[in-house]
């Protein structure tokens, strides 16, 4: 309890700390930029910066210190803000079905997030204070135009902090009747706020890809909204607010899964498997939309500015996109795989056991597809480098329809899988089942030739520039299959008889560690996919507005970027075990024998 | 102890494969470098190193390969100086342009007043074109350096070339701040302001570092001349040491004041 109590004034002094540097900085320098530039009503145009405009310290590296802890800062942010959204749900569906493990295990779900919500607070501020140390004009030109938008997020930082801990430790004394439906309200206005604080974050990094408001010379219009709402807000926001999700479920399963390996009792474990079969199931769910909020995002940036996209979807990013397909594969396998692990719990799941190996070749062809390599566009330079712009064999696999086919049929056996595992304890008992199943076959026999066939005539017998026509009823079949068979399920399993007791924690120690890979490949993903946001804008903090002059303004290679991103990813996993461990000692308690006085 | 030892083990075995596949599995592309925001150094330029400076633009800074290369994203522009006569004439013109000259100017810098057919925006029926104002955003080429590519188009377009190399203009580039400084109206004016005099003696000055100027007009032509302010260490005068003499000059003065500079020092004989 001690602990506890410690923890807890740690967490907010450190809020109080951060939100006050803000505030004082945020005011400082709009008051000090404002004077020097009175005359064209407080805005100056962007600053022309040498060189020596950039503090150095000595034996750091700005560039690489700045990345690491924004990337930090980044990871503990999208997991703290990722928790509430299914906690809050976790929550409602315990209030419906008034089974108590639902309300236990959101619970402990947010008891992870608490700890991890100092941590993020405190990589902003080291954020905060490394860029006013080593970037401090461009964070000076940012503040200014940013300025109401900066004290706001102080403002809801504080709010969040709150209802944070209302929501938290309240959890106890907010429940039954009234007062549960208060809780709930609490845990949605921790969202509302949870999310606007993201919004207006995504708006600064938006901002410096797609700058508007501002002239070209980067005077400021005095308009905040329309820098705020600038050409990739949304497209990020979406993105992001998916991705985060996924993230935020993998890293809680992660917990359970080390927690499950730890447990010593089976109460314990079939816990804790319960808990990381949920966590994965959150994951899941939001994978399956992220490709498609992926494109949507890489459209958009090909919208904003061809320059962009080319520079995104082509030359030295090319090969990003090839291991970001590897790490994706990784992802979408280990989730199956763990799927597939978990069928063991069931007694009926025998019945479905012979299906598996052909989902897993359809995945592991799926997979190769994406991550050939697509045609690729360089620079002369770059061009001398690799030997030609069209990998040498597989040219033809490596376009887009190609790939957006693989995509599809991933993500429909995903699906298939995840069928597989609902139903792997149930017996259907309404008398349409054979022509249920026929029905369900046929959907996804059609749904995957029609996937085929939009892919192989649109990749290769169309002639348009860009061969995207075949991606929107692609994913349109996808999800018609998906969802009719899971409503088709639905009916078809509503009174249905179970195989037997489902054996929570008859799983293998080794389906835990598909939740581990499933942890950090995602958070090795994000750092990667960090570098490349960052990255399209070359040269330039905010694009073709203020030109990036320090001596880091070059591009790295990707195996220097993989190589800041793994040291970043080992820190932050390191955290989070801390996080872990934290967890857990708060819940121990140790009688010292003749210690305190009777 | 020994779970949580195997998970950091199996945690490090990941990321250790991560970052292995991204160095060794796949080919380490050296990024271009940023493009250098160089002054060009108009006053010693032909017209041959005029179009290979349009030339190194066009691949380089102006990133026009990016788009306009054999990939189908945009024309190739090897015969666009030829096929300026038709594209005056199209009824799909919106521009102001008369000649060879203005058209590919005005497509560098307006690219909508003409939008080659299959190219244009997507969904805009080719009346917006993708490509950037080249003057402007993130290419940002100056007037000089348009004019280079110019040249080096109509040039590989079989066209007669038509630019003028620019002196008369200050070079505006972006390295230069606040106001650009006015030029220096006599030789004199130069050489004390750019201090030429702590280290020669020229003028009424009397530097001893570097070698006396009072009559090198009697020993050097002017292309040495303008060598030895462009590029000091190109050719080290007898008795005297390397990387002495400032090697920027090119890039603080004017082509006009470099002429200037070069036509009275080969007057002093
Ligand atoms: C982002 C891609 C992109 C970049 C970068 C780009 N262009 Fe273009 N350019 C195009 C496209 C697409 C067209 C065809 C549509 C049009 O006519 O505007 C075009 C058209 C042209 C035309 C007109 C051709 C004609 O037949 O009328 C010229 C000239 C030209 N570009 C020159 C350049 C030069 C010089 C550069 C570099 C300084 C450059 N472009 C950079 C995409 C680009
Ligand atoms: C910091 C000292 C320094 C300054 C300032 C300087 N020079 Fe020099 N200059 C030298 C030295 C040393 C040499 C001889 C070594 C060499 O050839 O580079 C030299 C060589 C020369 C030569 C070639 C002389 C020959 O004998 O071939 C010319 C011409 C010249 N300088 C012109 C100028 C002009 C014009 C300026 C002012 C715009 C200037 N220098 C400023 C140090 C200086
Ligand atoms: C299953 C597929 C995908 C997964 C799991 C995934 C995952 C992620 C994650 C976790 C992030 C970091 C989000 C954050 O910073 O909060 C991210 C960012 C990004 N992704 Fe994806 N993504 C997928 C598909 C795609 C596709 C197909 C593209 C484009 C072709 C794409 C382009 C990007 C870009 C440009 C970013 C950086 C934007 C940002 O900072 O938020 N993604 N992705």
């Amino acid at each position: 309890m001690n602990l506890c109590r410690l923890k807890n004034l740690k967490g907010i002094s450190t809020v109080l700390a951060v939100g006050i540097l803000w505030l004082l900085a945020g005011d400082a320098f709009g008051a000090e930029t404002a004077s020097a530039t009175g005359v064209t009503g407080g805005y100056g145009p962007a600053p022309d910066l040498k060189p020596s405009d950039y503090p150095q310290v000595a034996g750091v590296n700005s560039r690489v210190t700045i990345w690491i802890v924004a990337q930090l800062h980044l990871w503990f942010a999208a997991f703290v803000l990722a928790v509430p959204i299914f906690v809050f749900i976790i929550e409602a569906i315990g209030m419906r079905t008034r089974d108590k493990r639902y309300d236990d295990m959101a619970y402990e779900f947010i008891k992870v997030s608490i700890t991890a919500y100092s941590l993020t607070a405190i990589m902003g501020g080291l954020l905060l204070f490394c860029l006013v140390l080593f970037y401090p004009d461009l964070f000076r030109y940012m503040s200014v135009i940013f300025k109401d938008s900066m004290f706001y997020y102080a403002l809801l930082f504080f709010a969040e902090s709150a209802v944070l801990y209302i929501y938290y430790y309240g959890w106890h004394w907010l429940q039954g009747g009234f007062r549960k439906w208060v809780h709930l309200t609490l845990g949605l206005l921790l969202n509302a706020v949870g999310t606007t604080l993201m919004l207006l974050a995504n708006a600064w990094l938006t901002f410096m890809m797609s700058p508007a408001g501002v002239d070209p010379a980067g005077v400021f219009s005095g308009d905040a909204w329309a820098a705020i709402h600038n050409f990739l807000w949304n497209p990020i926001n979406i993105h992001r607010f998916i991705a985060n999700i996924a993230y935020g479920g993998s890293i809680v399963g992660a917990y359970a899964a080390f927690k499950f390996l730890t447990a010593s009792g089976a109460q314990e474990k079939a816990h804790y498997d319960w808990m990381g079969y949920n966590a994965n199931f959150i994951a899941i769910c939001a994978l399956l939309p992220l490709p498609f909020a992926g494109y949507y995002l890489a459209a958009e940036i090909y919208a904003y500015s061809q320059q962009m996209g080319i520079t995104l979807m082509g030359g030295l990013f090319a090969w990003l996109f090839i291991i970001q397909a590897v790490l994706i594969g990784t992802l979408f396998l280990s989730a199956n795989y763990y799927l597939w692990c978990g069928m063991g719990r069931s007694d009926g799941a025998k019945r479905y056991y012979k299906y598996i190996k052909y989902i897993a070749i359809v995945l592991i062809g799926a997979f190769l597809v994406w991550f050939t390599p697509h045609t690729l566009v360089l620079t002369n330079e770059e061009l001398k480098a690799l030997g030609g712009p069209y990998h040498k064999y597989l040219g033809p696999l490596g376009i887009m329809p190609a790939k957006n086919t693989a995509v599809n049929l991933m993500i429909l056996f995903t699906a298939l899988s995840f069928m597989f595992y609902r139903r792997a304890n149930k017996v259907a008992t309404v008398g349409w089942v054979k022509a249920g199943n026929a029905i369900q076959v046929a959907l996804f026999t059609t749904g995957i030739l029609n996937i085929f066939f939009l892919g192989v005539y649109h990749g290769y017998f169309t002639n348009t520039v860009y061969k995207v026509a075949a991606s929107i009823p692609q994913v349109l079949t996808t999800l018609i299959v998906i969802v009719a068979s899971v409503v088709i399920d639905s009916f078809m399993y509503r009174r249905s008889q179970e195989a037997g007791p489902l054996h929570w924690g008859r799983v293998p120690p080794r389906s835990q560690y598909a939740l581990f890979l499933l942890a950090v490949s995602f958070t090795w993903l994000m750092g990667l996919m960090g570098y490349i946001r960052s990255g399209i804008r070359q040269h330039w903090h905010i694009l073709d507005i203020m030109r990036d002059n320090s001596p880091d303004a070059f591009t790295p290679t990707l195996g220097y970027a993989a190589n800041v991103v793994s040291l970043a990813t080992i820190l932050f996993m390191a955290m989070v075990i801390f996080v872990f461990w934290l967890s857990q000692v708060s819940g121990s308690k140790t009688l010292p024998d003749g210690y305190w006085k009777e | 102890m020994r779970q949580f030892l195997m998970v950091v083990a199996f945690t490090l075995l990941t990321v250790g494969l991560f970052a292995g596949y991204s160095n060794f599995g796949i080919p380490q592309i050296e990024p271009a470098q940023p493009p250098k925001q160089e002054k060009i150094d108009l006053g010693a330029m032909t017209m041959d190193k005029f179009i290979a400076l349009g030339e190194k633009i066009f691949n380089g800074k102006g990133t026009c390969t990016l788009c306009h290369n054999n990939l189908g994203r945009a024309p190739m522009l090897g015969g666009t100086a030829g096929l300026v006569p038709k594209r005056l004439v199209d009824p799909r013109y919106k521009g102001e342009a008369t000649n060879v000259e203005e058209y590919l100017i005005e497509s560098f810098v307006k690219p909508s007043a003409f939008v080659v057919a299959g190219f244009g925006k997507k969904g805009t029926n080719d009346t917006v074109s993708p490509m950037p104002d080249v003057s402007a955003g993130s290419i940002r080429l100056n007037d000089a350096e348009i004019k280079a590519v110019v040249a080096y188009l109509q040039d590989s377009g079989g066209a007669e070339v038509t630019v003028k190399i620019p002196t008369d203009a200050p070079e505006q580039t972006e390295q230069t701040e606040g106001e650009p400084r006015a030029p220096f109206e006599t030789p004199e004016q130069a050489i004390a302001e750019l201090g030429c005099g702590a280290c020669h003696k020229v003028a009424t000055e009397e530097g001893e570092v570097g070698p006396d100027l009072t009559k090198i007009g009697g020993l050097r032509d002017k292309a040495y001349l303008r060598q030895a302010i462009l590029d000091p260490n190109a050719d080290i005068t007898e008795g005297f040491e390397k990387d002495q003499m400032p090697p920027d000059y090119g890039a603080q003065m004017y082509a006009q004041e470099l002429e200037m500079m070069v036509d009275y020092l080969a007057g002093l004989k």
